[in-house]
């Protein structure tokens, strides 16, 4: 399937594809003209040689990659699949599974094939799932009998790699219903918390989506390879010169010399006169000289690339072993541009940070808590976590908190505490599963809320369970019972969501939190001292990068309940403007609140992030975030992960509604940059450091970028942005943050940092696309699900993250592993390693080729322009594979100039590499210079020895293939001793043992070389030619490496330096990246975090989605919670799915129906009919409750499309952009819901009305 | 790319996968530098004024006979194309001519080193392989075949322009010559008389029947089995002149071994005295400018005489010492004040 050849057709396919290769087939071409003898200089083989190895070493690496295609596919193929054939299930192997099969899916199995899901699906990734639901019309073929007397039709799309649309129509039974992605389930994803669910196979094999993303990924090339095409062709046409030049010489030569000497020299039959032997001569020249077009040129890099690979592949350091995955160079061709990378964007959730969140903190009636004493200083990480097993027999043992004082509070029975953490065990919506007796796995929809419910069960007010109209917990062992009487839910205006319940003494309560901001306008007067004094612990909080929460009650009357609840009722039943209505009684009801407290929550970054971001911002690399987040979150992870920090002077937020907003924040922004950098540098503040030039270049950047960037713009048409979408880009002194779904590129490069929030998946790839386009520089991406695809897909170098979100960024990536930090290393050690080598790598290689080609130049004047070659046809046959390709390989394979542990302290050492100073035309030109000087000083040395000098034993000397050996060895010794000077010394021996035997074994064997070494070698003259030349050739180069040492030190060559010191010293080293390092490795906990005292504070750190309350009161969600709700579920059953389903068409203004075409598969590829679907009519009063569980911040955009009412401009937004949701696919979860048999989970945490 | 196999994915712990292989990495310190250059330079001067010496203590007589001037003794062979043509060069030593003296002759502006005429010669022609005797390969053209169709052996530019001057070298003693036996044995490489080159078996017991059916070069006087008929060892392909012609030499201006003077009264050298030197002229060079000359010369344990490689290696030394100070100068103005900053 994926594979590209077969035994048959691998040979001629494989040469076919070799010989596009512009390399190939120029010696293709030269081994042409070297069969026609008037041309030919050298025998033929020395070119079919090389280029056979060279073919031969790429058709196994060709067939070795095929191999193992072949081996997954046929894994992938024969996975056992259950297929329904005449009603009973089969075992049947994924490839021979077709389109119209019906199938059957189980917990936790992979789906291999695009198909329909007849049953309600969830698709789990990480902690959030992908709800996929079944047509409800399906739900009663729920066994295998039924099914197989389904004889539905479905009308579709043809096949396409979106992910994240569908449409087609079901025509069944007379009646059409339109299928939508949410009943599909795609290739690539688990199911999840689901028992089985049977589905129809819809595209199978090339036709799913998977495999229509997946196709031909584009070829990225690096930029050294780009150079070296140039680089190439230059020496194409220098030969080309070298050719005419002799050529001439030639026809000078016959016709000065040639013509006389006839009478010994006669001309070849075809040849009268010397113009065409000139003619003649050029080409044989071209043969000659072959060799500085190097063949093995590209072989070598590939080979080089591919042991680099191999090393990140092999790098213990880049092996999680929690996940058990190493990290995996997934393309071989990139290597060298990981040590050139200038620009990072990373994606936030599941990549720089966990998406886990624990309870940190909490101020309680103006009490913080959670702040553990430093008394001991440096040994605070010695505080052992407080242990809730002890007293409360329900606490989550993986719950970890580490102040005492709050135990001791909630055990000495403070009112406040306990109504504190009364809040939080009911001021929900998550959903709790008792497996057995005290065994409480709660179901959140977003993090936060689960981690505030696991704070207060382990503090001892235990959320057990709820109905539609009660919660039942358990406060401090004994079981109350609250009912619930309205829940006033969250949504991204709100910012808090509030519950009012009622407790077993009949007391009615409004139970709020939410954003500080939000509810510290509605508290009452009395609580203003406490308001204070909390606002100052959220800054506190806020500073550490901690998401917060403010908590309140308001104690309710009666009648205060009776007469809200009359208007809440009649605010849900209108039609028109429910939404505002319902708001509208929502803010009349949550006032004169009562402030508890304030929450902390941790999201927890990935480990070692912070540390990472500060060594990679130290190499100037700069990072920016790119996230569907919010703003506060978005700002609140930059500070944590230290991308935002206090000695930015300021941070920029531009935060326009309008094109035109958005451009006067910019360019304001943009004037205090100046005027700021200004001043700086007229009060000669001795603190700038290196990045306020980057801001200073930055400003420079040229205004036309904007422009470009316009057309863009004008793509998102509504002038009313959403307001809370938002593009943040934060600076070395100025952060900025910016609105609107456009960046101007000038501005957001001068800053050191960029946040950019609420992006789509596609405005990442543009902003990718931007920076690569005008800054000319390096980019990588790094992200782990599917949303990061695209700009994953766009960078030079994409970066997936690997693990917990499914496969598609990985899939899509070319680099792959499990932690972000690891980054760093990739890029520090790896990248920069790789870069290194193949720099001196492509430098030696030149150099060599030169040096060995030129030789001929220079002998065509002393042998009529005939072409006639100095060395021996081995020798130049194998002079380019053999003799020098292993010592450079190994250099460009093995070389380390400072060792990893020092890349990674001095991060600055990374600098070359981003600006491409090891191999540019100017190293080249230095390279082909020195080459050239060898050749010069490997013939004329010898040249002046031996024209004169005489065997001892009267035999001359002066034999041309004497000449050869002379040359040949000093030459060696020239290579060899560059190859020691910055290689492993081991391998020297073992490459000039090779080198020697080859001298002596190879040699003898040829015919008429024959007694060449063995005469030569004798003489004492020639191993003083050798040393001669050998000195000659090295001392310059020697004395000037060492006079730049001195005079401009790299900082490579300091760091080796000091290396060498310490290491004679023993003294332990390190300053610059320890310090930073060091700072950072302390943060296990938010303890060790680097504060941000006087930021500005978080907002409200809810990252759910609303509808959930609505869900809850319903009770729709209810069925699956207890067994003894099933059959209040089933009861209900028809209602709520019929509301999923108005609510899916609804959402799905995107779904075409089709008409019915008479075909009732995938193939049917004719193109569908627009026709509006009937229920774009429902659309107006439709509730935004959606059957999605989007914890995923990032996924954001999804919400967009949720509630195209509620907010107009963000959802026309969203729509225009085309893809701002991307389906991330790991998992599948399904509900039985009227399926019969036992429900298939026991709890759920959101489905449909 | 690859799977790491089955169980844990952990990568090996070897320093080969870690790239910890122990290195060695040098560093360009003055403390290495410096000296490595003061003392490479102080060797290279040693070893130079040690050749220069040597080089020295070399004697060389070199004598042009290509008779290019209307009074040089070898003009008038230069005009007459006679087939046997004979000059005398005379020159006299002053000193002892110490021996063992090798007696070369040399051509300059003869391109021995072109393509055309290197490849022109029959590899299987000269390891005595009769087939090919009939059928001469095609590099050899135009002297594969003669005007009649007949293959030439040996085929080829470099057989067929074989330098054939020969010499007869007398001492002037009293009056009378005394020739100076030539010793000609010995006079090419091992490899090519032993290895190399191999003369056909002979045909019913006699050599020349080997070469039926071909024809001698078109330049040659005699065949290549008529070569020597003193000494069957000094025949045919085997011929030590031929052997020394057919080792082409790598530039235009080369000199050739003809005869060692190791025997009889000369074993220790040429005494002081007159020579006369009889050139059988044969070989023309004039057509293409070439100059032809006789060369005396003895060896030390460096070879032939060679002030090239002395002067380059002081050259290079005394380089090398420069270097070293200015770069000890550099260093100490640099590199110090960085280190107190």
């Amino acid at each position: 399937m994926t594979s590209k050849y077969n035994i048959i057709t691998f040979l001629p396919v494989n040469l076919f594809e070799q010989f596009q290769e512009v390399a190939n087939t120029y010696f293709l071409f030269l081994l042409i003209l070297q069969l026609i003898p008037q041309i030919s200089s050298l025998s033929w083989f020395t070119t079919i040689v090389p280029l056979v190895l060279v073919l031969s070493i790429t058709a196994v690496k060709d067939a070795t990659d095929d191999y193992f295609r072949h081996k997954s596919d046929n894994q992938v193929n024969n996975r056992q699949s259950q297929v329904l054939i005449g009603g009973i299930l089969q075992k049947e192997k994924w490839m021979n599974v077709r389109v119209g099969d019906i199938i059957k899916l189980e917990n936790n199995q992979f789906v291999a094939h695009n198909s329909e899901s007849f049953f309600v699906f969830f698709c789990r990734s990480e902690t959030n799932m992908k709800v996929r639901q079944s047509l409800s019309v399906t739900s009663e073929l729920g066994d295998p009998n039924n099914l197989a007397q389904f004889d539905g039709e479905v009308v579709c799309e043809p096949p396409n790699n979106k992910l994240d649309r569908f449409c087609g129509t079901l025509y069944w039974k007379d009646c059409k219903y339109p299928l939508s992605n949410q009943n599909m389930l795609l290739r690539g994803c688990v199911l999840r918390n689901t028992e089985s669910c049977y589905g129809l196979v819809i595209f199978a094999g090339p036709d799913t989506k998977l495999m229509q993303n997946s196709g031909r990924t584009k070829f990225k090339r690096t930029s050294i390879d780009r150079l070296m095409n140039t680089l190439v062709l230059w020496i194409f046409g220098f030969l080309v010169c070298m050719g005419v030049i002799l050529a001439i010489g030639n026809a000078v030569w016959e016709k000065e010399v040639g013509a006389l000497f006839q009478s010994f020299l006669p001309w070849d039959p075809p040849v009268d006169n010397f113009l065409f032997s000139a003619f003649l001569s050029f080409w044989s020249y071209v043969i000659i000289l072959n060799t500085v077009v190097p063949i093995s040129l590209y072989v070598s890099v590939e080979v080089i690339r591919l042991g680099h690979s191999y090393f990140i592949n092999w790098d213990r350091r880049m092996f999680c072993s929690r996940s058990n995955t190493a990290a995996e160079a997934r393309t071989t061709t990139l290597n060298e541009e990981l040590g050139q990378v200038e620009y990072i964007f990373s994606d936030k959730t599941g990549t720089l940070t966990q998406n886990i969140m624990t309870f940190n903190k909490c101020s309680i009636n103006g009490h913080a808590y959670g702040e553990v004493m430093n008394i001991l200083g440096a040994q605070q990480k010695r505080v052992q976590p407080l242990d809730f097993s002890a007293w409360n027999p329900l606490a989550d043992r993986d719950f970890c908190f580490y102040d005492q004082s709050l135990l001791e509070a909630v055990m000495v029975g403070e009112p406040a505490v306990h109504e504190f953490f009364r809040v939080l065990s009911l001021c929900h919506t998550v959903m709790s599963e008792e497996k057995s007796e005290g065994e409480l796995v709660y179901k959140a929809q977003s993090p936060d809320e689960g981690a505030l419910v696991t704070a207060a069960r382990n503090f001892g007010f235990v959320f057990r369970s709820r109905t539609p109209g009660t919660v039942t917990t358990q406060e401090l062992g004994k079981a109350v019972t609250y009912t619930l009487l309205a829940i006033l839910d969250f949504n991204n205006i709100r910012k808090r969501m509030s519950v009012i319940v009622r407790n077993p003494k009949g007391r009615i309560r409004l139970y709020c939190k939410g954003a500080d901001t939000v509810l510290f306008e509605r508290l009452h007067s009395c609580s203003h001292d406490l308001m204070n004094i909390t606002s100052d612990h959220l800054n506190e909080y806020a500073g550490d990068g901690l998401r917060t929460l403010a908590v309140a009650y308001r104690d309710l009357s009666e009648e205060q309940w009776e007469e809200w609840s009359e208007r809440f009722r009649g605010a849900d039943k209108a039609t028109d403007c429910r939404d505002d209505r319902l708001a509208a009684a929502y803010e009349e009801i949550e006032q004169d609140m009562m402030l508890l407290g304030a929450t902390a929550i941790e999201d927890k970054l990935q480990e070692g992030v912070p540390e990472t971001i500060a060594i990679l911002s130290l190499a100037n690399i700069k990072i920016w975030v790119l996230t569907g987040d919010k703003q506060e979150t978005a700002v609140n992870i930059g500070y944590s992960c230290k991308m935002l920090t206090d000695d930015m002077t300021e941070i920029f937020i531009v935060n326009g509604h309008t094109v035109q907003s958005v451009r006067e924040e910019l360019r304001k922004a943009r004037e205090r940059m100046l005027e700021s950098t200004r001043t700086r540098d007229g009060g000669k503040e001795a603190e700038a450091q290196g990045w306020v030039g980057a801001c200073a270049f930055g400003n420079g950047c040229g205004g036309g970028a904007a422009a470009n960037w316009m057309p863009d713009e004008s793509k998102c048409p509504p002038p009313q942005a959403p307001p809370s979408s938002l593009l943040e880009s934060i600076s070395g002194e100025f952060a900025l943050i910016i609105s609107g779904h456009s960046l101007f590129l000038e501005t957001a490069c001068a800053c050191r940092a960029v946040i950019c929030c609420r992006v789509t998946p596609l405005q990442k790839a543009l902003v990718v696309e931007l920076v690569k386009r005008h800054k000319k520089a390096v980019t990588l991406a790094i992200g782990d699900g599917a949303n990061d695809v695209s700009m994953i897909k766009t960078a030079h170098i994409g970066v997936g993250i690997s693990g917990q979100e499914g496969i598609q960024a990985v899939l899509a990536s070319d680099y792959s592993f499990s932690q972000f930090r690891f980054l760093q290393r990739l890029l520090l050690v790896h990248g920069r390693w790789s870069y290194l080598r193949m720099c001196r790598f492509l430098c030696y290689f030149f150099y060599k080729n030169f040096a060995f080609t030129m030789v001929h130049f220079w002998f065509g004047f002393f042998c009529g322009f005939s072409a006639q070659t100095v060395y021996d046809q081995y020798f130049i046959t194998l002079y380019n594979i053999v003799y020098t390709s292993l010592p450079v390989l190994a250099m460009g394979i093995f070389d380390q100039d400072v060792p990893e542990q020092r890349s990674l302290e001095y991060p600055k050492l990374y600098e070359p590499g981003q600006l491409n100073l090891l191999f540019n035309k100017r190293e080249f030109f230095i390279c082909i210079a020195q080459g050239i000087y060898t050749s010069v000083v490997l013939f004329f040395i010898p040249y002046g020895v031996l024209s004169h000098a005489t065997q001892s034993n009267g035999v001359p000397l002066a034999d041309y293939q004497t000449f050869a050996i002379a040359l040949d060895t000093g030459y060696w010794t020239a290579i060899n001793h560059f190859f020691i000077w910055g290689s492993l010394g081991t391998y020297f021996t073992i490459l000039f043992a090779m080198h020697s035997s080859i001298l002596f074994n190879i040699f003898p064997k040829q015919f008429h070389f024959l007694g060449s070494a063995h005469n030569t070698l004798g003489q004492p003259v020639v191993w003083l030619t050798i040393a001669l030349a050998t000195v000659i050739c090295i001392a310059p180069v020697l004395a000037f490496r060492f006079l730049k040492l001195d005079l401009k030190p790299q900082l490579s060559d300091t760091v080796r330096y000091t290396q060498l010191v310490l290491q004679k010293k023993r003294k332990p080293a390190g300053r610059a990246g320890r310090g930073v390092g060091g700072a950072g490795v302390a943060s296990g906990s938010s303890l060790g975090r680097l504060g941000r005292g006087g930021s500005r504070r978080s907002g409200y750190a809810f990252a759910h989605q609303e509808g959930f309350g609505e869900l809850i009161t319903s009770g729709k969600n209810m069925r699956l919670s207890s067994l003894a709700l099933a059959t209040f579920a089933s009861r209900h059953s028809s209602s709520w799915i019929d509301t999923l389903r108005r609510k899916k068409h609804a959402n799905s203004t995107g779904v075409q129906n089709t008409p019915p075409t008479g075909e009732d598969n995938a193939a049917s590829s004719q193109a569908p009919t627009l026709s509006t679907s009937s229920s774009a009519a429902g659309e107006a009063g439709q509730p935004c409750n959606e059957p999605i569980i989007t914890q995923n911040p990032d996924d954001i955009a999804l919400s967009v499309i949720r509630c195209p009412e509620r907010d107009a401009g963000e959802c026309s937004t969203a729509t225009l952009q085309e893809a701002p949701f991307v389906w991330k696919g790991s998992g599948v979860r399904i509900s039985g819901a009227s399926s019969p048999g036992p429900p298939p989970i026991a709890e759920e945490t959101s489905s449909g009305e | 790319m690859k799977n790491e196999g089955e169980g844990s994915e952990r990568p090996d712990n070897t320093a080969f996968t870690q790239q910890r292989l122990p290195a060695w990495q040098p560093i360009l310190s003055a403390g290495i530098v410096i000296p490595g250059f003061l003392i490479i330079g102080l060797a290279f001067i040693g070893i130079g004024i040690g050749l220069f010496l040597t080089s020295q203590t070399i004697q060389v007589l070199e004598m042009d006979y290509t008779g290019v001037e209307k009074d040089s003794p070898c003009f008038r062979c230069t005009i007459q194309s006679s087939q046997n043509c004979t000059c005398d060069v005379t020159f006299s030593l002053s000193t002892l001519f110490t021996g063992p003296v090798f007696f070369y002759y040399g051509l300059s502006n003869y391109f021995q080193n072109f393509r055309k005429y290197g490849v022109s010669k029959d590899y299987y022609q000269l390891t005595g392989d009769t087939k090919y005797f009939k059928s001469p390969q095609d590099v050899c053209a135009p002297y594969a075949y003669d005007s009649k169709s007949n293959p030439i052996v040996p085929c080829g530019a470099i057989a067929n322009s074989m330098f054939n001057d020969t010499f007869e070298l007398y001492q002037i003693i009293n009056g009378t010559k005394k020739q100076v036996p030539l010793d000609g044995k010995g006079i090419s490489w091992w490899t090519d008389y032993n290895i190399k080159y191999r003369n056909p078996s002979p045909v019913n017991g006699s050599f020349a029947n080997a070469f039926e059916g071909t024809v001698k070069p078109i330049n040659w006087p005699k065949a290549a089995y008529e070569l020597d008929l003193t000494d069957p060892y000094n025949n045919g392909f085997l011929n030590q002149d031929f052997l020394v012609w057919m080792r082409r030499s790598a530039l235009p201006q080369f000199r050739k071994l003809y005869r060692r003077i190791t025997e009889g009264d000369y074993s220790a050298g040429l005494p002081a005295g007159n020579y006369s030197l009889t050139v059988h002229y044969n070989y023309p060079v004039l057509s293409f400018d070439g100059r032809k000359k006789v060369v005396f010369s003895n060896v030390s344990w460096m070879g032939g005489k060679n002030d090239f490689l002395g002067i380059a290696y002081l050259v290079v030394g005394s380089l090398c010492v420069v270097m070293s100070v200015v770069m000890l100068i550099v260093y100490a103005k640099f590199k110090f004040s960085d280190d107190d900053a």
